[in-house]
């Protein structure tokens, strides 16, 4: 199955018509989820709250905010993301990352920077806790037992007790279960520092690669190391991210962007060119199974996202490569991921989707 | 001279034994068919706004979660960016702790939804101290109690400060706030809310509290009940405004209130009692009891006499839930209620116990309302439904048009923001 997702940043927009645009546009194209970046370095809003504003605006698409670990609390970061899935009915992911610059650590004043590789182990503590968190309430713990006056089965309730390098957590949350179990992780593992934490953690790993080679290079790596943590290196989907301009036309405009594929840019891999030779590379690189997908983030919003949409989208439901419809109603079911078993079930039933 | 209109909000049902759930009409606590449920009526209603509290670690009884009530709730902040797109008008209140926080990030979240909600947001900011829950969070339970309010004071006044950093033709520029609880410098990431600042809700009854209130907040969470004490405190708390150059309308004063109607006085008090039941079901009523006088007491019944021994103080016995006061002056008065009455634990606590209610007709609930308001014991009310979801259908149906006939409530929203509905000033821009 193929996996299709977009990123809708804009620049200077606060606003919440101009992101719904954008989300619908995607959700018409069957897309698997939109990503909203988030950094506390430079202009922007909340990306979780802008995605929260647009959930009962749409209803299948999955949102994928990105919410970072250094400087926030990991308890307040789970109920958030656990709350998106709740108010999208089970749409929620969550793209982790992390705040490296002393910029932003003075924003808040109370820790140094750090490098990348502590600051991605902190990260991967914070996933790590938040799956506890989230399997902290059992789903089914609310029992509304009226004989004994019991609104929860409280040994359904679990303390995580969790102790990481830099901070604690007792739990449990404050948020039942929501409806994924777990909301999709998205790792963006690119840089080096990442990809351990993708490899353990992630749902969806994101790779900038400029070629296929490349591509296919990271994505093993990826699933071995998955394997290493005792995954099942098929748990992992792993998504191409690439700018993409889609300004020229039908066809590529220029050698060595679209029908020779991506070149690298100093903003990262970019392809250039119109929308069906991207739908000819979508195609190509999925069909030759070097990745399970795209991740694609339109140089000029509104109108790559519509090309991408209308074009090249298009094609490939014509060639009956991606979806025409959401045969599910949750991000983990446009993924093919299974809803994941409760950590501290004590039933033994494991609860499918 | 034109009479006194009053503003109303909602709150959702709560986590505690306020909330009835084992009524058949009761729904989910969590899913977000509920919160649009009460929003979208309270903005019917014409509400000034919808209020979500805080949850930030379950109560624990005994050393284990507490399960009688209740419990469980989504994300403040989120959920009410979620009801920014099903309604249009209703201001959106979270309450959110300042010592469990960053000024940074939280203004940051609260600009955000200010602009979402086209100027709706509003903050409850509350304090808290506890060790107990401090263990969810990186900085533990670290503060003084005397020191509650001086960070929450200086985290308001730096949230106001990144509010206000960006220029009006939407320039960044940079901030810096060095205090006794906060040294951060840098540039903020959003423009200029909507409501050049997010409405400011204090809830603290102390004396600190008040005077928090009457320095920063905008409207005040009161929980006075008679028309006296209300009278008293609302006097109190607007004459502390003119310290700080305010105006008495700068500062709303709005008491939680449960309400329940009849079609008579007489089925109006049925139904009361009957709540009250529900409220209070015989493990509740052994818990309570608990609470008061410090020890276990699982071996009473409930439809049994109370304990004839002393209460002891022992604060560990429950963890999370706000202090009763003087357990051992309350338990004296319990005793003496029950052996005056001749009640049993369950009645005792049932009578004593529960949460004040404004009980009749929709005439009569109305009238009595007006008159909190033209009497200056309030400027508004915060109700605090007992069902999930249903619980605010009925005031809005059969009470709302009553005010409305007496000229104690708006017929139509005139503005959009909160500000606009609560009649506040716009906050003066520094620099």
């Amino acid at each position: 199955m193929l996996h299709l997702s977009a990123a809708v940043d804009q620049p200077s927009a606060y606003d919440a018509a101009s992101y719904l645009t954008l989300v619908r546009l995607a959700e018409r194209g069957g897309l698997d989820f939109v990503t909203l970046e988030d950094s506390f370095a430079r202009p922007g809003p909340d990306a979780l709250a802008v995605l929260a504003r647009l959930a009962p605006a749409t209803s299948r698409i999955g949102l994928v905010p990105t919410v970072t670990t250094t400087h926030t609390e990991p308890f307040h970061v789970q109920a958030a993301v656990a709350t998106l899935d709740w108010v999208s009915r089970g749409r929620a992911g969550w793209r982790i990352d992390v705040s490296s610059t002393e910029g932003e650590a003075r924003l808040f004043g109370r820790r140094q920077a750090a490098p990348p590789d502590a600051l991605w182990q902190e990260a991967g503590e914070a996933a790590d806790v938040a799956a506890m968190l989230w399997d902290s309430w059992e789903d089914d713990a609310e029992i509304r037992d009226v004989p004994t006056g019991r609104f929860i089965d409280r040994d359904k309730l679990h303390h995580v007790d969790f102790r990481g390098t830099s901070f604690s957590v007792k739990g449990p949350s404050i948020v039942p279960r929501p409806p994924q179990g777990h909301p999709v992780r998205v790792v963006d593992a690119t840089d080096g520092a990442a990809r351990g934490t993708a490899a353990r953690y992630a749902d969806v790993a994101l790779v900038r690669a400029a070629s296929a080679p490349q591509a296919a290079a990271v994505r093993e790596q990826l699933r071995s190391m998955a394997a290493d943590f005792g995954r099942h290196p098929d748990q992992l989907r792993v998504l191409a991210g690439l700018l993409v301009d889609l300004g020229d036309g039908e066809h590529a405009a220029e050698p060595g962007h679209g029908g020779g594929g991506p070149r690298q840019t100093p903003q990262g891999p970019l392809y250039r060119g119109g929308p069906v030779d991207l739908a000819e590379l979508i195609a190509t690189w999925h069909g030759e199974g070097i990745v399970d997908g795209f991740h694609l983030t339109p140089v000029e919003p509104l109108r790559d996202l519509e090309r991408l949409v209308n074009g090249t989208v298009a094609l490939l439901q014509h060639r009956g490569l991606f979806r025409t419809f959401y045969p599910g109603s949750s991000l983990r079911e446009h993924l093919g991921l299974a809803r994941p078993a409760n950590q501290y079930a004590t039933t033994g039933v494991r609860h499918e989707p | 001279m034109s009479r006194r209109r009053m503003h109303l909000a909602a709150h959702f049902p709560g986590v505690n034994n306020t909330t009835v759930w084992a009524d058949p009409e009761s729904r989910s606590q969590i899913e977000f068919s509920s919160f649009e449920h009460l929003a979208r009526t309270a903005e019917r209603g014409l509400f000034d706004f919808f209020f979500l509290a805080e949850g930030l670690r379950l109560r624990e009884h005994k050393g284990r979660i507490h399960d009688l009530d209740v419990v469980g709730r989504p994300e403040s902040i989120t959920v009410l960016s979620a009801l920014a797109g099903v309604t249009e008008h209703l201001g959106l209140a979270a309450t959110v702790n300042t010592t469990f926080n960053e000024p940074f990030e939280l203004a940051r979240r609260f600009a955000t939804l200010d602009h979402l909600s086209g100027g709706r947001a509003a903050w409850n900011v509350v304090t808290s101290s506890d060790a107990f829950t401090g263990e969810n969070f990186r900085r533990g339970g670290f503060l003084d109690r005397a020191d509650r309010y001086t960070r929450a004071a200086e985290f308001l006044e730096a949230a106001r400060e990144l509010w206000g950093s960006w220029t009006p033709d939407g320039v960044t520029r940079p901030f810096a706030h060095r205090g006794r609880h906060f040294d951060i410098a840098g540039e903020f990431t959003v423009p200029r809310p909507p409501q050049g600042n997010p409405v400011v809700i204090q809830a603290g009854d102390s004396d600190e509290g008040r005077e928090f209130a009457a320095s920063a907040a905008d409207v005040v969470f009161a929980r006075h009940s008679s028309l006296e004490e209300g009278r008293a405190f609302y006097a109190d708390v607007k004459r502390r405004l003119a310290k700080y150059g305010r105006m008495p309308g700068d500062l709303k004063i709005m008491p939680g209130i449960g309400v329940v109607l009849g079609d008579t006085a007489a089925e109006a008090q049925e139904k009361a009692a009957e709540i009250r039941r529900q409220q209070t079901s015989p493990q509740t009523a052994l818990l309570t009891l608990e609470q008061i006088w410090g020890v276990d007491l699982s071996s009473y019944d409930p439809d049994g006499p109370l304990p004839d021994i002393d209460p002891v103080v022992d604060p560990a016995l429950t963890q999370g839930r706000t202090r009763r006061g003087d357990t051992v002056a309350i338990a004296e008065k319990w005793a003496a209620l029950s052996r005056e009455k001749g009640l049993s634990i369950r009645q005792t606590v049932i009578e004593a116990g529960g949460r004040q209610l404004l009980i009749g007709t929709p005439d009569a609930v109305a009238t009595e309302l007006d008159e909190f308001v033209q009497r200056e014991a309030a400027d508004g009310f915060v109700l605090v439904p007992h069902l999930t979801p249903g619980g605010l259908d009925e005031f809005v149906d059969d009470v709302v048009p009553r005010l409305q006939e007496r000229g104690a409530f708006r017929t139509a929203y005139r503005g959009t923001t909160l500000r606009s509905h609560l009649g506040l000033p716009d906050p003066v821009r520094k620099g």
